[in-house]
Formats: structure tokens, sequence, C-alpha cells
């Protein structure tokens, strides 16, 4: 029964990946895994992950091995219960091959970036999923984009529509950031949100973007169902403006290696192709500027400059903090002290970008808070 | 962003800074076209249209077709640069530099040091080069390591659409002359290009794949070829990195010297003649400031030192391809 057999095939995890290399299974054939176990590691040029299982059932057949390149919605293995027999599952892979490069194509070309005027001016997004109920809403940082939420938006959408916009300054959107405060930011996002026609929305925000999230919240209150903020800013007055700083300045691939290294608890997670993709944004017309006004206006000094922890308590969505131990940029250490009410979810081994360190911990804990309220 | 061919990069790129600075002027021959002729008045846009469309938007005042004299022309660029405009010439094919060297090598580049840095020559010399074209022997040459050779000019040789519209944006806001060096061969390629101006630093190499067993240094065109070698022995078990230079002068040594202190394997894969070429000088420098990382010899991929065929079938056995390149990281892998 073709119900009891799952396909594993090759995830697409960012708008530019067309191919993946196998790097390794976790769990060897015959094994029995359960639904989000990490069954397998692989490689894209920009970045390296692990793979979940999309539901449980016995690894009965790795059709790939460790070291093949195969495009985007391949067949790489093969889940199923005991009781398949092998022929059936033998069955099931020649099926599958037969039938698998247009389901492939077709879905490479569902996943496409658009864009809306707000205010005047272009916002670009990207809406994965089409799920009834509350959308999510997922806000990069300074210097982010979209696919920041490479390992998130997917698996978000599998049970909700997920937008993930660009900001002003930032990725396909405008160049113009207007005051470059977080008002203005406020003002994009919630604008954003009108152009769609989304009342309301569940925010996913990191660093700059959680302090977004959390203006809107303050500002717009009937528009944020729950506030997900991973590293925020808006907590407290230090943060690392040497890596502001070096993010703004460094035009040269070397220099930019070391910068974003400082992202990551682990550096190595930075990739020729990460730093190449951000060296080209940082090229274009206007994008210096744009991020250095956002940076004079955000950060007095050497500190943050719009810290909200006293008003937590006006916001009455559901609010949770994730935190990487390792953060470098904006310290752990600032979610001490924050009312109870806030849930607080400190992850070890990770820097400031969790949503891409530990993506598997970050979905689940975003699918817990939007389901549960 | 959208799919751009090389061709039009470089024309957006030059329409963009012709839009900023009104001191940017072009010159060469049909670069407009039409010129004389009754009616149609952008006939041309140079010989492969890449300059079309220019002269309707600045007008003849700021594209001027000029007549079939490089050395005049060249000349009147040169001083122009000096005298304050920002001239971008189109040399056609970089066979023909030979009748203007005096006006690039010692006037263009000599100008700013013979005057202690009081005089500067922003000239952009565009350039067409490469085999493959069916043009034989004097329309095919790849001669930009001459211009590498002599100091005060900067070679720049684009590898892709991106490349070459970052690249021209940087060669007409620079202060010094510039041989852009355009593979006629690529003028189709397409690839996303970003619609806002961008400039990419000179003298910053691009590293097109990361690997650990060889470090392949390719040239322009070659570039593509090398990444497709790449690919395919990444799979195989052989992983390598591709080093783009972008510009040949200044060159990015450390880059290079970096990679292969890592992998300890050289491959450079150039267009240009061997002898005293650019592949010569890769690997002189690693030779000299890299030998303790070397563990096989150097190999170079280039032509033979023949004038380029005008039979297609010795053309194409000319120009380096994908099986040379192949077959050199194969043998320096221990692979052969």
């Amino acid at each position: 029964m073709a119900g009891e057999i799952t396909a594993l095939t090759m995830p697409k995890w960012g708008l530019a990946m067309t191919e993946g290399k196998l790097v390794a299974w976790n769990v060897a054939e015959g094994t029995p895994v359960a639904p989000g176990q990490p069954i397998v590691e692989i490689e894209t040029e920009k970045i390296t992950n692990v793979y979940e299982a999309p539901a449980g059932g016995v690894l009965r057949k790795c059709v790939a091995v460790a070291g093949d390149t195969l495009p985007v919605g391949a067949l790489i293995g093969v889940l199923a219960d005991p009781s398949v027999s092998d022929e059936d599952i033998a069955r099931f892979i020649e099926e599958f091959r037969a039938e698998a490069p247009e389901t492939s194509a077709a879905e490479a070309e569902a996943v496409r970036v658009a864009s809306v005027t707000v205010n005047g001016r272009p916002i670009q997004y990207l809406k994965m999923g089409d799920a009834g109920g509350i959308p999510l809403l997922l806000v990069h940082g300074l210097g982010g984009d979209l696919n920041n939420w490479l390992f998130n938006q997917p698996v978000l959408a599998q049970k909700h529509t997920v937008y993930a916009l660009d900001l002003p300054g930032h990725g396909g959107s405008t160049k113009d950031v207007g005051g470059g405060d977080i008002g203005a930011m406020t003002a994009a996002v919630v604008g954003f949100l009108d152009a769609l026609s989304v009342d309301r929305a569940h925010f996913v925000g990191h660093s700059l973007g959680g302090g977004i999230a959390l203006s809107a919240a303050l500002e717009h209150p009937r528009r944020a169902a729950t506030l997900t903020l991973i590293s925020p800013v808006g907590l407290g007055s230090e943060i690392n403006v040497d890596y502001i700083d070096g993010f703004i300045q460094s035009e040269r691939r070397k220099e930019m290696k070391v910068v974003l290294g400082r992202l990551f608890a682990k550096p190595e997670i930075v990739s020729n192709e990460m730093v190449n993709d951000v060296l080209k944004y940082k090229r274009l017309e206007g994008v210096k500027a744009a991020l250095s006004t956002i940076a004079r206006a955000i950060f007095r000094g050497n500190k943050q400059g719009f810290i909200v922890r006293d008003r937590l308590s006006e916001i009455s969505a559901p609010i949770q903090i994730i935190w990487g131990e390792q953060d470098a940029i904006i310290p752990s250490s600032q979610v001490a002290g924050l009312p109870a009410s806030v849930s607080v979810h400190m992850l070890a081994g990770v820097g400031h970008m969790a949503h891409m360190e530990q993506p598997q911990e970050v979905n689940k804990l975003i699918e817990r808070l939007v389901t549960s309220s | 962003m959208s799919k751009k061919s090389f061709r039009q990069a470089v024309n957006e790129a030059l329409r963009d800074e012709m839009r900023r600075d009104s001191r940017v002027i072009l010159m060469g021959e049909d670069i407009a076209g039409g010129m004389g002729a009754a009616g149609e008045q952008d006939a041309w846009g140079g010989p492969l249209g890449v300059t079309k469309g220019l002269m309707p938007e600045f007008g003849r005042e700021r594209v001027l077709d000029t007549p079939i004299s490089e050395s005049a022309f060249i000349g009147a660029a040169v001083g122009a640069a000096a005298t304050g405009l920002r001239p971008v010439a189109d040399l056609m094919f970089i066979d023909f530099m030979g009748v203007c060297f005096d006006q690039i090598l010692n006037q263009a580049a000599k100008l700013r040091y013979m005057f202690g840095g009081k005089a500067t020559v922003p000239v952009v010399i565009r350039t067409m080069f490469g085999a493959g074209f069916r043009a034989a022997s004097q329309h095919s040459q790849g001669l930009y390591p001459l211009f590498a050779h002599v100091p005060g000019l900067k070679v720049v040789v684009p590898s892709s659409p991106y490349e070459a519209k970052g690249l021209m944006t940087q060669a007409i806001r620079d202060d010094d002359p510039v041989i852009f060096c355009e593979h006629k061969a690529m003028y189709d390629d397409q690839e996303d290009v970003p619609d806002e101006p961008y400039a990419i630093p000179f003298g910053e190499a691009n590293v097109t794949r990361e690997g650990d067993d060889v470090t392949i240094v390719a040239i322009g065109r070659m570039v593509k070829f090398a990444n497709e070698v790449a690919d395919k022995l990444g799979k195989q078990g052989i992983s390598c990195t591709v080093i783009d230079p972008r510009t040949i002068s200044p060159l990015d040594r450390n880059t290079i010297i970096d990679s292969v202190e890592e992998t300890g394997r050289l491959v450079v894969v150039d267009e240009a003649s061997p002898r005293c070429g650019m592949a010569a000088d890769i690997a002189a420098l690693v030779a000299q400031d890299a030998f303790k990382a070397l563990k096989a010899p150097v190999r170079m991929v280039t032509p033979p030192h023949t004038p380029v065929p005008f039979s297609a079938a010795l053309e194409d056995i000319y120009i380096p391809g994908v099986p040379r390149i192949e077959a050199a990281v194969r043998a320096v892998a221990g692979q052969a």
C-alpha cells in the first residue's frame, strides 16, 4: 500500500538550491526512525544541514549514498512500515523515478519571490504554504534577507501560510530606508501586511527583525498573534558594534568571511557561497548607505537605542525568546530578569543565528507556540 | 534582478555611468553607426551591438563615431582623459592594439607617474579578444598579457555577465587607464544580473568553487570551463577550488597563494599564448611563494604557441576546453 511508504527526497533549502550532496546517513538501513528525527546530512553550495524524517517508519532503503549529488526532489531514501514487502519498496522506487523529474520541476517553479508596493516602494517577499488560519511572518535581521529562513520557511509552510520578506534596504526590496529607525521599519512591515490584506500574523523576528516585531506588537497590538524573537534587539543596551561596522565596511572576501563567522558558534558554517552572496548584495548601489542609515538610527554610539524591555507587559500576545548561548553579537544574558510570561529557550552550542544553526529546534518551538495559541 | 546577456550587462554599465557622470563619453568605430547615412542613426552599436541604444539617449556629443584610425582616436581618448573627461574607447579587436601602442604604453600608462601623481588618465579601452569565432589569426588573439606586462595599466578580463557589469562600472570610476577585455564568444552568455548599478573592486579575485584537492586558476571564458570540471570531478572525489582573478593587473596574489597552501596543487588555465603569459606568471608566483605547499608540479592549460588557426577543426582543438582541463586536474591529483 502506497500510503505506508514515504519518499525521502532531496530538500530545497533556499531559492538558489538546485542540487544537494549527501554527506552521510545518520541512521542505517533497517533502523526505525521517528518523525522529525535528523536522519541524513546534506550539503549545498551554501551550507550543510540535517534533513529530518518527514514521517515515522523504518528506513527501508537508502537510495542515495554518501557523496552522491542529486537534484532537488530526487529520491534519496524510502521510509515504510516493516510490513511493506521488499517488492513493494522496489516498485515504489521504480515508479518514483519514472515520475520524479516533472514533479520536482513543478515544485521548483512554484517557489518564486514576488514584490508588492508598500508606501510607493517595492518590498520583495516569498510566500510558502497555503494553509488557512493566521499566517506566519518571518522578519530577518540587519544585513540579512528572506533566504535566512531557508531551513525554517519550507518546514513551517507544511502546516501554515508563511511569508518571509526583505526589509527596506535589503535583498530585493527598495534601498530607500527613510529614517532607517525602528518606526520606519515597523511601518514598512505593517504596510506589507496591509498590502497583502493580512490582518494578523504570528511574527517571527531575528535580531533587528525581533525589534521590529516587538515594535509592531506595541504599536499595533491587534496585528500580532504571537511573537517569536530570536536574539532580538530591544531588550538591553549591549550590542557588538564591531560586528556591525565590519559588516557594513568590509568589501573583500577574506574580511567578510571573518565578519560573518562571528554570527555563528561554529564559524566553519560560513561557506564561500554565503560570502559571495553577501558581497553581491553589499555592492549594490544604495546598500551601504541604507545599512549605515539603519545602524545610525538604531544604535546610539556603541549601544542599542531602541530598548523596550520595560514595556513587554503591554503586549498581550504570547512571547517566546530563543537565544544562542554563544551569541557574539547580542549577549544572551539580556534574557535575565524578563517577565515570567515570556518563555525563554536558551540553545547550547549556538551563536547569533539560531534559526540557521539549530533549525530543527527553532522550528519546533515556533510550531508549538503558533499551534498552542 | 533578471537574466541578462554579457552584451546587455556591459551596455547597462555604460548607460548607468553615462547617466551618473556627464564626463563619461564613448568613442570608437561604428559604436553608434549610421553616421552620414540617411535614416537610421543608431545602426550598429559596435560590430556586435554592445553600445546599441546609447547614442539615441546621450547624443552624438557623447557617443562619437571615429575614423578607422586606432592610433588617432586612442590618442585622442588618452588626451581627453588627461584633460578631464572619462572616455570609454572601443578598440574593437585587441589584435589592432599594435598600431596605438605608444599612446597606450608610453602615454596613458606613464602620465600619472611622469607627473608625480598630479595627472590622471581615467580612460577605459574596451576591446574584444578570443578564439572560437572563426575570425582567423588577426582577429582571434588573447593579447591581454601584453598589457599586464606594462606597469601603470589595469587589465580586466571578466568571466560572466554579472562580472562584466560590475567590473565595467569600476573601470569607468577608476582613475587609471583600464584595458577591458571582452571575449567575443561570451556576448550571448546569460545569468542573473542586478538592475541596480554595482562596482566590483579591482585586485579581488572571485572564488567560484571551493574545494580541498586542487586549485584551478582560470581567466575569462576559461572560468566557466573550470567550473564545469570542478562540478564534474567533485562528484568523482576530486574537489577543486576555482579562482577567477577578474583583473590580471592588479593580480590578487594572496587568494591564489592561500588556496594553493591549502590544496597543494595548481592548474592554471588561460586562453592566451603560453609564452610569457598569465599562466606562466601565476605558475612562477606559486613556485616562488608556495613551493613548500606543492604536492605536484604545476600544470598550465593553454593553447599551443601558434597563431589561432582559421580551420574550424584546428581552432576547436586550439582552445583549451573541458577535456584538457579535466586531464590536467586529474594529473596533478595523481588520478591520470
